[in-house]
Formats: structure tokens, sequence, C-alpha cells
């Protein structure tokens, strides 16, 4: 099965030869270090290089080509009194709020139901995850379609009676395009939590359950006083995980409003996006990238500190 | 006192008396994930007149020759190439990148393990935002730009992090005694990789393969930015662009969308139990 013994010179004495031994070792680490040659290069090229660049970016004047020239804070000054900024900042809040509530509640109660059901769990699973595999491009275009206002949902509602939205354009109205965008963001996230949580609230120990059962516990309290218990720290760890994703969010609304209508979807993401690749500021968008990579620092720094705090989250 | 089976047996009866209203509330939710769907296919056989009067409802023809025209005025020929190439480079190269990298981090006792760990999980909430501008422009540099090889490399990057956790975890709980009998017989540490633990570790690579390439045929952010000339452009970024030409006809539209998302949806109907299973493991445990 495996060949020639004596080509590698490893074979160790049964008596313990120290110094071979320490040789072995140390060819072992160095075959590590090579194997890992490849990660390191490739992950020190795209992602390590160009993050430490952006931080050094950030203090510049940097336009994407030529020189770029340290103006210290000036960017985070421009920052501060940047009024698109501080719309975008509220978009990604309400954003954030959405995301923590909505696609988690859904998924909870997915999860939950199907982890009490035995017949057609398998179905159910696929088909809340079916979302999940499609691209985003194709998704902002199916609800684009939904969303229209002459052929969608809007109109089928309206024939039904139900008229409060009739001849509104979701995605063209100031109030609703966020939230519509947010939702076809969740109609493809919420089918992947379903299984997170459901792998989750499997390894609950099935105990428990009787125990709340003999107490004459309903459906409720065993959802609410042993299930929700049992998952929390892969709950908090899907809401840091949220959380931090919701700062910089980016494709769907690139994709379904650009930002759009008149900025009320506008967000740090396309914002950003915006500074960088159209109007030539990449100094600036760098120091917008480091603002919100500061944020999410904040948030796992809480989330580390609660954990050392002996939470069990 | 009750046996532990007559527990059990209990337990099992008890499963099947489930309130009929949890069987509701999931075919709902159900409704909810699907129904898009499927507009989205029977659009896809209707004739463009006859969308107007019926949007939502099932077609009355079958018009299949939408999925030929959209084929041809996509030029699908080209992109599903680009796709494809993108797609096939990143699962290469990120099984073997994060293949040897787990190895390494669950076998070779390299110094500094535990911090490359927590690199992994940097990398892999790291937001594409924070570093694309410098690299966008060191791309430009070295002629990577609207390269099909220069997305790839990104990929790699992007994807490694995560795969890499995945497949430490699943080499550590492999049981270590065949490599060490194999080590005993004088094997070296690539010999015992090549030969003991990939045939073990296969599972988990295929995992990671799937995971590779869902993410790549779907990925959005950095396809839009680094590959802009039309012939160059994957299934993805090029149906935006259809979209915008075909806008009054949303049949052919929609005979396209299915032809983006169609080799996904069926990778992940055919393999299901094992998307699902390797998506959940690992990272995502906290």
């Amino acid at each position: 099965m495996v060949a020639s013994p004596a080509a590698t010179g490893a074979k160790l004495g049964a008596k313990g030869n120290v110094r071979a031994r320490r040789r072995v070792l140390r060819r072992r680490q160095m075959v590590g270090w090579l194997c890992l040659a490849p990660f390191v290069i490739v992950n020190a090229l795209v992602i390590l290089g160009p993050s430490i660049a952006t931080i050094y970016f950030g203090f510049t004047d940097w336009t994407g080509v030529g020189a770029a020239n340290f103006i210290g804070l000036e960017n985070f000054r421009r920052l501060g009194g940047d009024e698109k900024f501080h719309a975008a900042l509220v978009h990604v809040v309400i954003w954030t709020l959405f995301f923590i509530s909505v696609p988690i509640i859904m998924a909870l109660l997915g999860a939950f139901l199907l982890s009490q059901v035995r017949r057609f769990q398998m179905f159910f699973r696929v088909v809340f995850f079916i979302p999940y595999t499609i691209a985003s491009v194709v998704n902002a275009a199916v609800w684009k379609n939904i969303y229209d206002s002459n052929r969608g949902v809007v109109p089928l509602l309206a024939s039904l009676g139900i008229t409060p939205l009739e001849g509104v354009a979701l995605l063209g109205n100031q109030r609703l395009a966020l939230p519509a965008v947010a939702w076809v963001d969740t109609w493809h996230w919420w089918g992947f939590l379903v299984v997170v949580f459901l792998a989750a609230m499997q390894a609950v120990d099935v105990d428990l359950y009787d125990a709340v059962k003999i107490d004459g516990g309903g459906k409720w309290r065993q959802f609410k006083d042993v299930t929700l218990p049992g998952i929390r720290p892969t709950l908090v760890f899907v809401l840091l995980i949220t959380m931090v994703g919701s700062l910089l969010v980016f494709d769907y609304i690139y994709i379904m409003t650009q930002g759009g209508p008149a900025g009320a979807t506008e967000v740090v993401g396309t914002l950003l996006y915006e500074h960088a690749f159209r109007l030539f500021e990449a100094g600036y968008a760098a120091a917008m990238g480091l603002s919100m990579t500061f944020l999410s620092l904040l948030i796992m720094a809480l989330y580390v500190l609660l954990r050392r705090r002996g939470w069990d989250v | 006192m009750r046996s532990p089976i007559a527990n059990l047996r209990k337990k099992s009866r008890n499963q099947v008396h489930v309130p009929v209203a949890f069987y509701v509330i999931l075919s709902v939710l159900a409704f909810v994930a699907i129904a898009p769907l499927v507009v989205l296919t029977f659009n896809a056989l209707k004739d463009p007149a006859e969308i107007g009067r019926n949007p939502l409802g099932p077609p009355s023809t079958l018009r299949l020759s939408n999925f030929a025209d959209a084929w041809i005025q996509g030029d699908y020929a080209i992109t599903m190439r680009n796709s494809v190439i993108i797609t096939l480079g990143t699962v290469i190269g990120v099984c073997l990148i994060s293949g040897l990298a787990a190895y390494a981090l669950s076998r070779l006792d390299v110094p500094g393990t535990s911090g490359f760990v927590v690199y992994l999980f940097v990398g892999t909430t790291i937001p594409g935002q924070l570093f694309i501008i410098p690299l966008f422009f060191l791309w430009v540099r070295l002629g990577l730009v609207d390269t099909l090889i220069g997305v790839i490399i990104v990929y790699w990057a992007l994807f490694t992090p995560f795969t890499t956790l995945l497949l430490r975890s699943y080499l550590l709980a492999l049981p270590r005694e065949v490599e060490e009998a194999a080590r005993i017989d004088g094997a070296n540490d690539l010999q015992i990789l090549a030969q003991v633990v990939l045939p073990l570790a296969w599972p988990g690579m295929l995992v990671v393969a799937l995971v590779a390439a869902l993410m790549s045929w779907n990925e959005f952010f950095f396809a839009v930015t680094m590959l802009q000339s039309s012939e160059m452009k994957p299934v993805t970024t090029s149906f935006m662009a259809f979209q915008g030409r075909f806008s009054q006809n949303w049949a052919l539209t929609s005979a396209a969308a299915i032809l983006v998302i169609l080799p996904m949806v069926a990778l992940f109907l055919v393999l299901q139990r094992r998307f699902i299973a390797g998506l959940t493991s690992g990272a995502l445990k906290g």
C-alpha cells in the first residue's frame, strides 16, 4: 500500500533516537509549511495585502490611479459631514433590524415545526433550501416581476378586492423600496437558516422536552423553555453573522434599485462602490470601508467579551 | 417503570400525532419559498403575448422555443462556457489549496496553527468591500482584470478560508490509526496524504467541491467588478445585461433566467443531502 520506506529515512529507531526524532519533526513542519504555501500566497495576494492597503488608502486622497497623498483624518472628517453617508447608515440600521427579525423568526418557526414532524421533513427542508441555491440576479428578476405594478402581485390583490397598494410600484416607492428589497434577500436566505437551526435543534436533549410535557406544557412552552435555550449558541452566532453581514450589504440593492429611488435604498455598500468606481474617490471609499469594518470589529469584540464573561453564547 | 424500548415506541407514536396546523404552516412556508420559482417556470413557457393577459398563472401553451431563443440571444454558448470554466477552475483550485492547508493544520503540527485557524474565521466573514478597491487596481496592473483566471484566483482566496475550516474539522474527526500504521511502515507525510488521508477524506472533499461550485456559479460582487467585456461575463452578470435588452419580453427573460439557475438547482436536487450537511457543519457551530 505504501511505498519505499528506505527513501524517507524517517524510520524511527526503537531506541528513540532523539536527534532523528527531532529531524523528523522538523521535516514534518517543513512539509506543513509547504502544504500551507498555496493558501498563504493566494490569501495574502487577494485578501490580506489589499486589506492592509485599504487601511493606508483610507488616509489618502487616492483616486484609484496615480499617486496617493497622505491627508490624515480628512476623509473621516468628511464622512462626519456627509449627509448621503448618514442616510446610508440609517438605511443600514433599518436593513439590519429587518434581517435580525424577519428571516430569523421565519427560520425558527420553520425549523421548530420541522423538528416536530416526521413525514415530509426531507421534502420541506429541500423546498425551503432551493431559493438559497439560486443566483442573486435571478432572484432579483423574479421578484421585480412579482412587484411589478401592472402584472405582479399588486393587481392580483386588487382584483381580489385588496386595494391599498393598487397602482403602487413597490420598488419605485420611497418608503416601500427598502423593505421590498430586504424581503427578496430574506426569501433567498431564510431557508439556509432553517437548515442551520434544525441541525442545532436535533442536538437538543430529548429528555428536556419530556420534562416539559410531564409538566403539562404545550408546544409553545417546549419551544420557549427547551428549544430556544438549547440552540442559543447557534442563534447568537447567526445574529452576529447577520449583523456583521448587514453592515456592508450590496448585491440585492445594487441589482434591484441601484440605491434609488432618489437615494431611498442607498446603503454604505453601494455608496462605497459608487465613490470607488464611478467618482474616482478610492481613498474616500476606503475610509468608508474602514469605518464599517471598525463597527463590525466592535460587534465581534462585544461577542467575545460576553463569551469571556461566562455567557454561554 | 417503563422500559427504554417502550419509551422509544411511545415517542415514535407521539411523533405521528402532529397537529394538522403544523403541516398547514409548513405548507404556507413552502408555498412562499417555491411559488415565485413556479411562476418563473410558467412564464418561461408562455408566448410573450400571453404574459400581459396572464402574468402569474400556468401557461396555455408550452413554448419551448423560448429557451432556444434565449440561448442564442443571450450568447449562452459563450457565457455558459465562461461560467463552467470559472466554476471548474475554482472547484479544482479550492479543493487542492484547502485540502493541503487542512492537512497541514490538522496533522503536521505547524507552529502557529491556532493563529491560522483564527484567520480562517476572519477570512470567512471579511466583507469584499474592505479589499476590493486596492485589489482591483492591483489586478489592473497585473493584467488580470477581465480575465477568467483573474476571477478564479479571487475565488480561491475568497472561498478557501471557509472550505479549509470545513475540511479541517472533517480531518480532525477521522481516526489516525491507519496513518500511524503507514508512518511506522516508513511512509512520508506526502505519501500518507495521497494514499491514506485522501481516500478517507473523500466525502469531505466532495462537500467542499459542491460548496465551491455553488458559491462560484452564483457569485456577483467580484464578477460584476472584474469581468466587464461581454465575451468574459459569466451567465449571472450577462443575465443582467440581457434583462436590460429584453425588458419588454418577460417570457424570453424568464427562459434566460432558467438557463442561469438550472445547473445549480439540478446539482442541488441530486446531491442535496451532502450539500446541506456540508453547509451547516463546521463553521456555523461557532
